[in-house]
């Protein structure tokens, strides 16, 4: 593949992905629910792995951005496992999953 | 390419439709959806390895997390996510509006720019690069894992009063 | 040779963690306390060329692990500190089931924090960073109470962004670089091409490393997580995790690989002093005393930034012992003030009065660790600090170098009268008496005030033989 094509695809991903990851920081700052808050984090990851990858592509290095991309995939399921435990304490306190009734507002 | 640019712009409107819908299990569903789309994009790019991992890892593994977090918290979910889906439209509508400004404002700084890139490597494929240069990496994994058994030892379980 | 600091404990976890039924319960605590002292003991006693012997499996593997001085020092540092959490962990477990939880996920957090300061390569650091960042969120949220719970929720979010701007950059660094080593970024950031997104890059992974060690204005997640932590949870976070993840991970990247490029030294300094002020005037409100410490410690770590900034080897120098210094004492503080908790019941400020006569191992330690905190001659904290406004001013950094030393002082008052009110002040009466803590919580205590006297009283001693030679090797 000659290299300006690849530059180009990728200047094409990443008019997407600035925008998901946009829309994850809105989806965390914008909600009162925890796991939401889960999920915005979630869409942000995704940009993120998606960036890795096309970065590999654009400079031929695909096996290293694969790599990363694994090990990536694997700590963030432990993180995410950990923050729903601590959402679900949140929640046995409180009965509610509302950040508002916290008692430290998110900030 | 434009292939690709349809599938992009579906992973970003399933995204959107995550965080805009009502529902907590269609948010979740949603997430799933983008996860399943994020495949398409990586197979399309030629890593196989990498879109077999978020296929399997983040479309399912990281769905039954939130699935069952959610039913686990349902209780009280009840009488206030009613109450929610009603009043979440009217967070959430400048979501788009925001969304197209900032692709646009990336198009419009980013097409133009040159950007040089490095000199070709070896050719080596990922799972060799996985198992020979990143070893530390693969040793970090399990460390991770290990410290993701104790987070749910510790969290999940009934606290003895 | 590092290898052993990350694979032993590995080791030990597993054997720990075998169905060998009661055996290996209650070796938990004694394997842990082993292992930290083992590692700050070998880190004392091994001459530094042991390092480079090459680990003895090294034909089947190849983990990468590298150690200089900066990482020897750490590694210290997370040996000291371990002790002192694991003491304190033991005086203030409620059950015998939370010191043995408590013991494991500390010996994953040292494997972690070794993990950081040992490797060479960007994302291998943020693999390790998670481990100790998830160990942290689950210590922090332990007893599951809504303080530790919610602090551990703030920690979590902020340190998954911080997270995301690290792995952005790592992401931008393959595209330039093609890799994301840290001689490969260092090389490539030396050839200078690309100018915007370098810069971009850069910013990004600072960025995220600024979250992690707390500096304003990103240190919204610190007071919060410190003192809704459980005490021996306080202890570890304070003395030695947001050193190892933040602090250390900024300054081995401005020096070795990003080398200070784009004006980053004079926005660390910047960055440092606002911390300090800050930190300074914030801690002056609290009446939690985990709170005041929290915020004391905001302060502390500008230090650190102050002296770094100046790209120095006189400043590099500075910036190490401060954070050699810093640990030692905080870590002093937050012993203590776990021991006061315990004894007394409370940390508010106000209930609190005239422990000396009462606590007078305590009183005694605390009292040498604020006069540290508060930069008196002759101890540690004194010298690290003076090093600091030294560089500056020879860097031609006056003015900053003028409100750190004004900071100082407000500080130093402080610190002061907090002593005077808490430990010599009238006692206040209380419905049962109060006794010294347990010899757990005191040992560690007198072990860490006599390290910051020794520190400092030898200091110009060892500023030559061991202070330079860290920095020499940036």
């Amino acid at each position: 593949m000659p290299p300006m094509d690849a530059l180009v695809v990728m200047k094409t991903y990443w008019i997407f992905i600035v925008p998901l990851a946009v829309a994850g920081i809105y989806c965390l700052v914008a909600t009162r629910n925890f796991i939401r808050v889960l999920i915005g984090l979630e869409i942000m990851t995704k940009a993120v792995t998606l960036l890795i990858v096309v970065s590999g592509y654009a400079s031929g290095r695909l096996a290293l951005a694969q790599a990363l991309v694994v090990t990536l995939i694997v700590v963030e399921v432990v993180v995410i496992s950990v923050a729903a435990g601590i959402v679900q304490g949140i929640f046995h306190l409180n009965d509610s999953l509302d950040i508002r009734k916290s008692r430290n507002m998110k900030g | 390419m434009t292939l690709t640019i349809v599938v992009l712009a579906l992973t970003l409107l399933a995204a959107t439709w995550a965080v805009m819908t009502g529902g907590l299990i269609r948010a979740v569903l949603g997430l799933a959806a983008t996860s399943i789309l994020l495949t398409i994009l990586m197979f399309m790019l030629g890593a196989g390895l990498a879109a077999v991992f978020e296929l399997s890892v983040c479309a399912g593994l990281i769905t039954v997390v939130f699935i069952s977090s959610i039913s686990m918290t349902q209780i009280a979910a009840k009488s206030d996510s009613a109450k929610w889906a009603r009043g979440h439209l009217r967070h959430y509508w400048p979501l788009p509006l925001i969304l197209v400004a900032t692709g646009a404002i990336v198009a419009f700084f980013c097409l133009k720019l040159p950007i040089e890139l490095p000199p070709p490597a070896e050719s080596v494929d990922a799972k060799g690069m996985l198992w020979e240069s990143r070893q530390t990496d693969l040793l970090g994994q399990a460390l991770a894992l290990f410290a993701g058994v104790f987070g749910v030892i510790v969290l999940f379980k009934e606290k003895e009063k | 040779m590092p290898t052993y600091f990350v694979l032993v404990p590995l080791a030990l976890l597993l054997a720990l963690n075998l169905p060998l039924g009661s055996l290996g319960r209650k070796a938990a605590f004694p394997a842990a306390l082993a292992l930290a002292a083992a590692q700050a003991l070998a880190v004392v006693f091994l001459p530094a060329s042991a390092y480079s012997l090459p680990f003895f499996l090294s034909s089947a593997s190849s983990f990468s692990f590298a150690a200089d001085g900066l990482s020897r020092l750490l590694l210290l540092t997370i040996g000291i500190v371990g002790l002192a959490s694991l003491g304190v962990g033991f005086g203030t477990a409620e059950r015998g089931e939370e010191r043995r939880r408590f013991s494991n996920l500390l010996i994953l957090a040292i494997t972690g924090m070794n993990g950081i300061v040992l490797v060479a390569d960007l994302f291998s650091l943020y693999v390790f960073l998670e481990i100790v960042a998830v160990c942290s969120y689950i210590l922090i949220a332990s007893r599951r109470d809504s303080g530790g719970l919610e602090g551990a929720f703030k920690y979590l979010v902020l340190s998954v962004l911080a997270t995301l701007m690290m792995l952005s950059s790592i992401a931008l660094f393959v595209l330039m670089a093609g890799s994301a080593g840290f001689r490969a970024v260092a090389g490539f950031l030396a050839g200078g091409t690309n100018r915007g997104l370098s810069v971009l890059a850069c910013a990004l992974f600072l960025g995220g490393l600024c979250i992690k060690a707390g500096l304003v204005p990103f240190h919204g997640w610190l007071p919060d997580a410190y003192s809704g932590a459980p005490p021996a949870v306080s202890v570890l976070l304070a003395g030695i995790v947001t050193k190892s993840t933040g602090v250390y991970s900024l300054m081995r990247l401005s020096s070795a690989v990003f080398g200070f490029a784009f004006n980053m030294g004079p926005a660390l300094s910047f960055i440092g002093l606002v911390t300090i002020v800050f930190g300074a005037f914030a801690a002056m409100g609290q009446k939690d005393m985990k709170r005041m410490l929290a915020y004391s410690s905001l302060c502390q770590v500008g230090y650190i930034f102050l002296g770094l900034g100046t790209g120095t080897i006189l400043g590099f120098a500075a910036a190490s012992s401060h954070l050699f210094n810093h640990a030692v004492f905080k870590t002093q503080l937050f012993v203590n003030a776990s021991a006061i908790e315990r004894q007394t019941g409370t940390r508010n400020i106000d209930e609190l009065g005239g422990l000396s006569k009462e606590m007078p191992i305590t009183s005694w330690t605390s009292v040498i660790a604020f006069l540290s905190a508060a930069a008196i001659p002759p101890l540690g904290g004194f010298w690290s600090k003076l090093l600091s406004v030294i560089a500056l001013w020879q860097a031609g950094n006056i003015p900053v170098a003028i409100a750190a030393i004004f900071t100082g002082l407000l500080t130093m008052v402080y610190f002061l009268l907090f002593q005077r009110k808490v430990f010599f002040g009238k006692p206040v009466a209380r419905q049962a008496p109060v006794v010294e803590a347990p010899f757990c919580m005191t040992a560690p205590a007198i072990l860490l005030s006599a390290i910051t006297l020794g520190v400092g009283i030898l200091f110009p001693l060892t500023f030559g033989t061991i202070i330079l030679p860290i920095a020499g090797i940036p």
